[in-house]
């Protein structure tokens, strides 16, 4: 007979509360552990809160369209007569705690070997602001509300992260600097759009993977004829799953991984871990931003497997119905912008992975042949790479068998 | 010639330099602390602590001449300056002793006699029983700094004299004069004018405290006046020569005499004889050039104190210290605050300030709102019969932040903190203001300057 507090969990790296779409237990309703309670809303997508414990949906504390803090206790799951007078006492105080001293709270991580240890947290820089509550001075504050700055934007350079009056004078600074390139309508000079919960993420991450993050840039470009008329071959397969450019690009990927596992890791603290399994987070644009979800245990599947759960992931993160274990713990990642006609780019790493691989178009150009000048299929791998975990050479070779397995793409099916 | 392998070696031991020990030996590293005079410089022998005994003889002093406000007869008061000298030194002492205590508990080596630095990584010190030779990862240097003089006048310690022959000399003279009305001078002219010394203050500049807000300089030039301490601002002094009673000392002003002269125009970094020059360590203006972390133009060799640059006080050498410590044990030090430190005299009333002057904060084009309050209007300041002086808060109009604070007033130097601690965690004028302070107490006036500075005073 156990008591199980029911936390806000923390769906994402990122995420310091979620909001309450929807319960699908009501109180009095009996669950089982596995059981969908309810539909959450992070910063980053809609995702499923499964019960981690058995018995009777006791008490709601945070009802549909409210928000709460990541490790708020938000409901109580437990026996018909148990007492759950205390645990309801302490809800309010446990606003925020931390959801470590909470009854099990959501870790879907599975371990990777041989480390124990979730693959979770660790972006190498000063820590994210606790849940909830941003750590600001009163100075920091009232200047941040007179100039419109959103704190919960800003990474503090005080102590423990605490954001100073430095920190919103230079997200002002910052802020003004930036020029305002699109032609204006008549009479407005601009417009400010507020950030979505999406946008918002972004912003704040991204210069934590990108200014902490010492990136380096392998380009090689791909003959990709024999993949393209593979691939419309498979494609003519009746019953088969369709086949994507990118599906081989992952499956080329998750082999060359096995292969070169010195790029299928990640800088944590004073090591370099090195990962066996090969998680691969593949980038979805939408509309007001991106994700990356995660394919997991990429390398033991075969190229139909993740086509279609490649589909799904992407179908699912449009939709906005990803679960929490997919949207965090990829190796290594996976960006295509191949269908926008871009020749080549470079991909920001997603901290704490080591790499990511940015995809080019496939592109019709000339090429020299023994017989003269023929026309070739061309695409752009450019894979970026963290200097702290990984050099020149190493990327390269990796990059170099990714190519290998793209131009001779029997080796894909077997 | 001995030869001693240390993590540390700690040149000078005053409040710079022996908090650098102590902090490096808490952080686990061997330290060696060398020292030509007495452990603990010049604050604890010299300077800040001596000279707060003597100080507290002329409070004392002042209650008794005054008990009669008090209801309490007193007669046949009889003030000894030998004495005064003398409790003033055993409290020195008693404060040198802790320091080797300290040093005790805390495994740190002290090697008696002159530093130099003989190489990077070494430290010659040459002691009254011959020479010794420390070789160490990092050296911190804190030697400190001595008294000036004005071009063309040597210090004699008996007619001229410096702060250093002032707290050790039982002779009280009939008059002074004392060139310089900065924190040192003032002092003392409180002291000597105490123990019935006629005493002349003088000041190049326009006003007695010039670093301080003008509405302080006022206040203690009242009361300096009230007590006979006379005051010449604005002066240049052409000589200081023997003759009359002691000394004569020329001026665009006219001509003074007295027994003795005090010199009190500034205090020079001791950078000579250290070996600085052929090791290149820079050396800008007269003071050692230091990086953030207290690192010198050589990697290695660190400085901190009055010899890294103003402002030349005890407690901003503390703060230095351990920045130097925690950068050499790899730790990443939080860089000393210099807009962050408070100015402490303790004549009375005693003055105490932090951050930027009303004037200046003016001057750097801030809208400002300043709130005063007199402790003539505070309970408790009037019950303990000490209603001279005031707090007044400068802060900016618009978000509140806390520019600066000068407290005028008994125990002036124990109130500024509660700005200080504000100003540090960016604290505005609404957190001072709702924070519940004691009554009756000093420090409510804290309170009530910045409730006016808000336009809400209760208590005016």
């Amino acid at each position: 007979m156990a008591v199980t507090k029911v936390v806000m969990p923390k769906l994402s790296e990122a995420m310091e509360s979620g909001k309450i779409i929807k319960w699908l237990k009501q109180e009095g309703d009996r669950v089982a552990g596995g059981d969908i309670l309810a539909e959450v809303e992070t910063d980053k997508a809609d995702v499923e809160m499964e019960a981690f414990g058995g018995g009777v949906l006791r008490k709601i504390l945070v009802s549909a369209g409210e928000k709460a803090p990541v490790g708020t206790l938000i409901a109580v799951i437990a026996e018909t007569g148990e007492d759950i007078s205390t645990v309801l006492a302490t809800a309010g105080a446990g606003a925020g705690a931390g959801s470590g001293a909470q009854t099990t709270p959501p870790r879907p991580e599975p371990a990777p070997a041989p480390v124990a240890a979730p693959v979770v947290p660790a972006v190498g820089v000063a820590p994210m602001p606790r849940a909830g509550r941003v750590k600001a001075s009163p100075l920091a504050r009232k200047i941040a509300a007179q100039a419109g700055v959103d704190l919960r934007l800003l990474q503090g350079s005080g102590p423990g992260g605490r954001i100073v009056r430095r920190d919103v004078e230079a997200a002002r600074t910052g802020a003004a600097a930036a020029p305002a390139l699109v032609p204006a309508a008549p009479g407005v000079e601009f417009e400010d759009v507020p950030l979505s919960p999406m946008r918002a993420a972004i912003a704040k991450r991204m210069p934590l993977a990108k200014a902490p993050v010492p990136h380096f840039y392998v380009t090689s470009e791909v003959a990709m004829d024999r993949a393209w008329e593979l691939r419309e071959e498979l494609n003519r397969l009746e019953g088969q799953p369709k086949i994507s450019l990118n599906d081989l690009v992952v499956r080329a990927c998750a082999l060359a991984l096995l292969r070169h596992p010195g790029v299928n890791a990640s800088l944590q603290g004073e090591a370099i871990r090195v990962f066996h399994r090969v998680h691969m987070g593949i980038a979805v644009a939408l509309d007001e931003g991106l994700i990356t979800p995660v394919l997991r245990d990429c390398h033991a599947r075969s190229l139909a497997q993740i086509a279609v759960e490649s589909r799904d992931l992407a179908e699912r993160a449009r939709a906005r119905k990803l679960r929490a274990q997919e949207l965090s713990g990829a190796t290594f990642s996976i960006s295509n912008l191949g269908m926008y006609d871009v020749a080549e780019f470079s991909a920001i790493i997603n901290p704490p992975e080591g790499a990511i691989l940015a995809v080019g178009s496939v592109r019709q150009v000339p090429v020299v042949t023994d017989a003269g000048l023929g026309v070739g299929r061309r695409m752009a791998l450019t894979l970026s790479c963290d200097h702290r975990v990984m050099d020149g050479a190493m990327g390269a070779r990796f990059l170099q068998d990714v190519k290998r397995l793209l131009e001779e793409p029997l080796r894909l099916l077997v | 010639m001995a030869k001693h392998a240390f993590d540390v070696v700690v040149v000078g031991t005053g409040p710079g330099g022996y908090v650098a020990a102590i902090r490096c030996a808490q952080l686990g590293l061997s330290v060696a602390a060398v020292e030509d005079d007495r452990p603990g410089g010049v604050c604890l022998n010299w300077g800040c602590i001596p000279t707060k005994a003597l100080l507290r003889n002329a409070e004392v002093l002042g209650l008794v001449n005054r008990a009669a406000d008090f209801g309490i007869r007193v007669s046949g008061v009889e003030p000894d300056w030998a004495q005064a000298i003398q409790r003033s030194r055993r409290v020195a002492d008693g404060r040198a002793k802790g320091v080797e205590f300290l040093f005790r508990k805390n495994k740190i080596t002290l090697f008696p006699g002159r530093g130099t630095l003989a190489a990077r990584h070494v430290v010659e010190v040459a002691g009254a029983g011959g020479s010794e030779t420390l070789e160490a990862r990092a050296v911190i240097l804190a030697t400190g700094s001595e008294p000036r003089s004005l071009p063309g006048v040597p210090i004699d310690e008996q007619t001229v004299i410096s702060s250093n022959g002032a707290v050790r000399d039982e002779r009280l003279p009939r008059s002074l004069v004392i060139i310089g009305a900065g924190a040192v001078g003032v002092e003392f002219a409180d002291v000597f004018a105490a123990y019935g010394v006629s005493v002349t203050l003088l000041e190049a500049l326009p006003r007695i405290l010039p670093i301080e807000d003008e509405d302080c300089s006022k206040e203690v030039a009242r009361a300096f006046r009230r007590r006979g301490i006379e005051m010449k601002t604005g002066v240049k002094v052409a000589s200081v020569a023997p003759g009359g009673p002691g000394a004569v000392v020329e001026t665009d002003q006219g001509r003074l005499e007295a027994e003795r002269v005090l010199m009190a125009v500034g205090r020079a970094a001791k950078v000579q004889g250290l070996g600085l020059e052929a090791l290149g360590v820079q050396v800008e203006r007269g003071f050692v050039r230091v990086s953030p972390r207290m690192e010198t133009s050589v990697p290695g060799i660190y400085a901190i104190g009055d010899m890294a640059g103003a402002p030349l006080l005890a407690h901003k050498a503390m703060a230095e210290a351990v920045v130097a410590a925690e950068a050499i044990a790899g730790r990443d030090p939080h860089p000393v605050d210099y807009a962050n430190v408070p100015s402490c005299t303790y004549c009375r009333p005693q003055v105490a300030s932090i951050g930027l002057t009303e004037a200046r904060a003016r001057e750097n084009g801030r809208d400002v709102t300043v709130g005063r309050f007199p402790f003539t209007a505070s309970g408790k300041a009037v019950a303990l019969g000490e209603p001279e002086g005031f707090v007044k808060v400068v802060a900016d109009k618009t978000t509140g932040e806390i520019l600066g604070a000068h407290v005028v007033g008994h125990e002036a130097t124990e109130i500024i903190h509660e700005f200080a601690v504000g100003r540090t965690l960016e604290a505005t004028l609404d957190e001072i203001v709702r924070t519940i302070h004691a009554h009756p107490t000093m420090s409510e006036a804290a309170l009530e300057a910045a409730l006016a500075a808000l336009g809400q005073a209760i208590h005016l």
